[in-house]
């Protein structure tokens, strides 16, 4: 068959149907923006549940003393929440970003893999039903952390095997995930797409691509080194077979450290999206954006002892691990630099997605900060293991990459339905998020800095008003969220009512290719290339 | 989509795929790396498993460590379990006995397996045991209980900074997992 015949068919298909009728298409669909939507559907479901396991955790610590669940219960919610909030929230969030955007952002007709894109999909929900479902298994769901650190977590019950497989699952969606945006980004680029003018969260999200590829298979290894120790007799990990435990965590932090890259990165490339839009100019320093982020991505697999300061390592060990993990704050300095030039001298404006990317740059600012001072290791041994590390990754997570994601809805959603949110009720969302995660967080630093460990269900007496304070935060944060629910489904179906133009916010269209296109956006897009370019991010 | 790029998609996902089944090996290659790299720097306080023959060596007269011993039993294991002296000043070069005392507290026999980690990890390539119950499993009979020696010395090699060596051992009960291995 000839190249021109091909192409005639593919042609003849696109145009030939829109999406199926009934549930059936959101099953079978290998429509990016179908599988987008999906992913971001089951990741707010699973933020809701996620959240709600925190809320158990911060009504369990709202005073000293054992108030409304067991000890073992109460880990298991440690646990379970960050495991669901990392691959079942932050995780799909962004795969969901991604397929919408990419191809919009590339002028491209769809994902390159479109059938492979509907399989990472269910097998995510496998997986993380997978996961939940030890939620109800004899002796509870794991509850060692979410490290799952042996010989700890080979004392989970029956849940053991069910938490390994679904990581399995997991990592494979994520790995395909993952090849499928690499695909898309080298191979189905619009004539004129060079690299080096691929908006910058296309830019951050084929890095967190090689990088999950890169550490998801590791990752899946050490898992099935436990499930190996537990039930076949290896000795990886059993001191008493000739293995050592403290291998486990050299291995799962090779993977856990450019893991909680794989969350960032992706929230630095919306930030770069949103934040010259509102300012009306070009992003500050593209070219060094690119090298800053991939300069993160390989600083992350050599530095991922830090961890483990507290160990046991000879004091070399800890000083290149010190000085390595020091480095990271240099690109990542330049990014905040480059985000607060962009904004310098800007016709700025205040729309609910601009606020929460202000937000974003100040507050995980600070959490890049306290990452500093746990960097150095002799302070890291006051800090390991407390409420301050607690603070510290929660506010690089919840405050950057939460805030984020909230930031990039409000930015996209008028784009995807056609209709304009509630700006009075996302502003008053931003501002409720925006002070209870800091009446949340930030009474963590003081309890870390004063000692109190983390994972624990009880705490000393003198820790009682700090943790009162975070409490009520945490439910302020949390029950603010479902305004961002109401917000969402209001939009849906219909919003302001006010009719959306196609660039949706000023000028838009000179920085990215979607704003060229209707909103809402037609079922498919770019069947044919876009002539030009946008060069404004330049 | 035409028939080009559908070649070049190809060629780039078994690429990919190919780095991802790369990568879960790279997991496995970690454990004998690990090892390796422990070997050559005693990071995490291994010491040798067999026994090392009994030379004479020049004595330091002129230099004292203290060498320590603390005895664990890891939780699963039901015994008795400790050293007759729980530290000693010896003499780098000097050969030294110290007994270990260890009992079955259950009424059935045991294999237990007595795991040493020297602290700090470094110090263990100059602290050589010419015998010791580590190297192989020890098995009980019910109640049974065993005096154990260890027999050791101290390279004069050792650098200055090092003054005390701690010698630990961890009893694990191993009769289930020597049962299974057995079949």
């Amino acid at each position: 068959m000839s190249a021109v015949v091909a192409e005639h068919d593919d042609h003849h298909d696109h145009h030939d149907h829109g999406p199926e009728k009934g549930l059936l298409r959101w099953i079978i669909t290998t429509n990016h923006k179908d599988i987008g939507t999906l992913y971001l559907v089951f990741a707010l479901a699973m933020f809701f549940l996620g959240g709600a396991m925190a809320l158990v955790i911060r009504a369990e610590l709202f005073e000293p003393g054992l108030q409304f669940v067991e000890p073992q219960f109460f880990n298991s919610m440690t646990t379970m929440h960050a495991l669901i909030m990392v691959f079942g929230a932050v995780m799909p969030a962004f795969v969901g970003l991604a397929n919408w955007m990419i191809p919009l952002m590339i002028g491209a007709p769809d994902m390159a893999l479109p059938r492979m894109n509907n399989m990472s999909f269910w097998l995510l929900v496998a997986g993380a039903l997978l996961l939940a479902s030890t939620l109800f298994m004899e002796g509870g769901a794991p509850a060692s952390g979410w490290t799952l650190y042996p010989p700890l977590v080979l004392q989970t019950g029956a849940a053991l095997p069910f938490a390994i497989f679904s990581v399995h699952l997991l990592g494979i969606s994520s790995i395909m995930g993952a090849i499928n945006i690499i695909a898309t980004i080298f191979n189905m680029r619009a004539p004129g797409m060079t690299l080096m003018k691929m908006p910058l969260f296309v830019w951050t999200w084929l890095i967190t691509a090689f990088l999950l590829i890169a550490i998801m298979p590791v990752f899946a290894g050490a898992v099935t080194m436990l499930l190996t120790d537990r039930f076949f007799d290896t000795s990886f990990f059993d001191a008493a077979g000739g293995g050592d435990p403290v291998l486990y965590q050299h291995i799962f932090w090779f993977f856990g450290h450019p893991e909680v890259y794989v969350m960032i990165l992706p929230t630095f490339g919306v930030a770069s999206t949103i934040i010259p839009v509102f300012a009306r100019k070009p992003l500050f320093g593209y070219s060094s954006m690119v090298y800053a982020t991939a300069s993160i991505a390989f600083l992350s697999f050599i530095v991922w002892a830090h961890h483990m300061f507290t160990v046991g390592m000879p004091v070399a060990g800890e000083l290149y691990f010190m000085y390595a993990t020091m480095l990271i704050a240099i690109p990542t300095g330049v990014k905040v630099f480059n985000w607060t030039a962009t904004m310098w001298k800007g016709s700025m404006t205040f729309e609910t997605p601009m606020l929460f990317s202000i937000a974003f740059v100040v507050l995980f600012t600070m959490g890049g900060f306290t990452g500093l001072m746990m960097s150095v290791a002799p302070s890291d041994f006051q800090y390991h293991d407390t409420y301050f590390i607690v603070a510290h990754f929660h506010y690089t997570l919840v405050p950057a990459s939460i805030f984020i994601l909230m930031a990039a809805a409000y930015f996209w959603l008028p784009k995807w339905t056609g209709n304009m949110y509630d700006e009075k009720l996302g502003q008053l969302h931003f501002w409720l998020s925006a002070i209870s995660v800091n009446v949340l967080f930030f009474p963590q630093h003081f309890l870390g800095l004063a000692g109190m460990p983390r994972r624990i269900p009880d705490y000393a007496v003198q820790f009682a008003d700090w943790n009162m304070v975070s409490s009520i935060g945490a439910f302020v944060f949390g029950f603010s969220q479902l305004l961002f629910l109401y917000i969402v489904i209001k939009t849906i179906r219909g919003g302001t009512g006010e009719e959306v133009t196609s660039e949706v916010w000023e000028d838009a269209s000179k920085h990215s290719l979607e704003w060229t296109l209707p909103s809402p956006l037609p079922y498919h897009t770019f069947t044919t290339p876009p002539k030009e370019i946008p060069t404004e991010h330049f | 989509m035409n028939d080009d790029t559908k070649q070049k998609n190809r060629k780039l996902v078994r690429n990919l795929v190919l780095i991802a089944v790369g990568m879960f090996g790279f997991g496995y290659v970690l454990v004998p790396i690990y090892d390796v790299f422990c070997d050559i720097t005693g990071l995490n306080g291994k010491t040798a498993s067999v026994a090392a023959a009994e030379t004479a060596r020049e004595v330091d007269e002129s230099r004292e460590v203290t060498v320590e011993f603390v005895t664990s039993l890891n939780q699963a294991a039901p015994m008795a379990f400790r050293a007759e002296t729980y530290k000693m000043k010896v003499h780098p070069g000097q050969y030294y006995t110290v007994n270990f005392y260890a009992e079955n507290l259950t009424d059935k026999p045991m294999i237990a397996r007595a795991i040493p980690s020297i602290t700090p990890g470094q110090a263990a390539e100059f602290f050589t045991k010419t015998q010791c119950f580590c190297f192989d499993e020890q098995s009980f009979e019910a109640h049974e209980s065993k005096t154990m020696p260890v027999r050791f010395v101290v390279d004069p090699k050792l650098p200055e900074k090092y003054k005390t060596i701690t010698l630990a051992y961890t009893f694990f009960d191993n009769t289930e997992l020597t049962a299974k291995k057995q079949k």
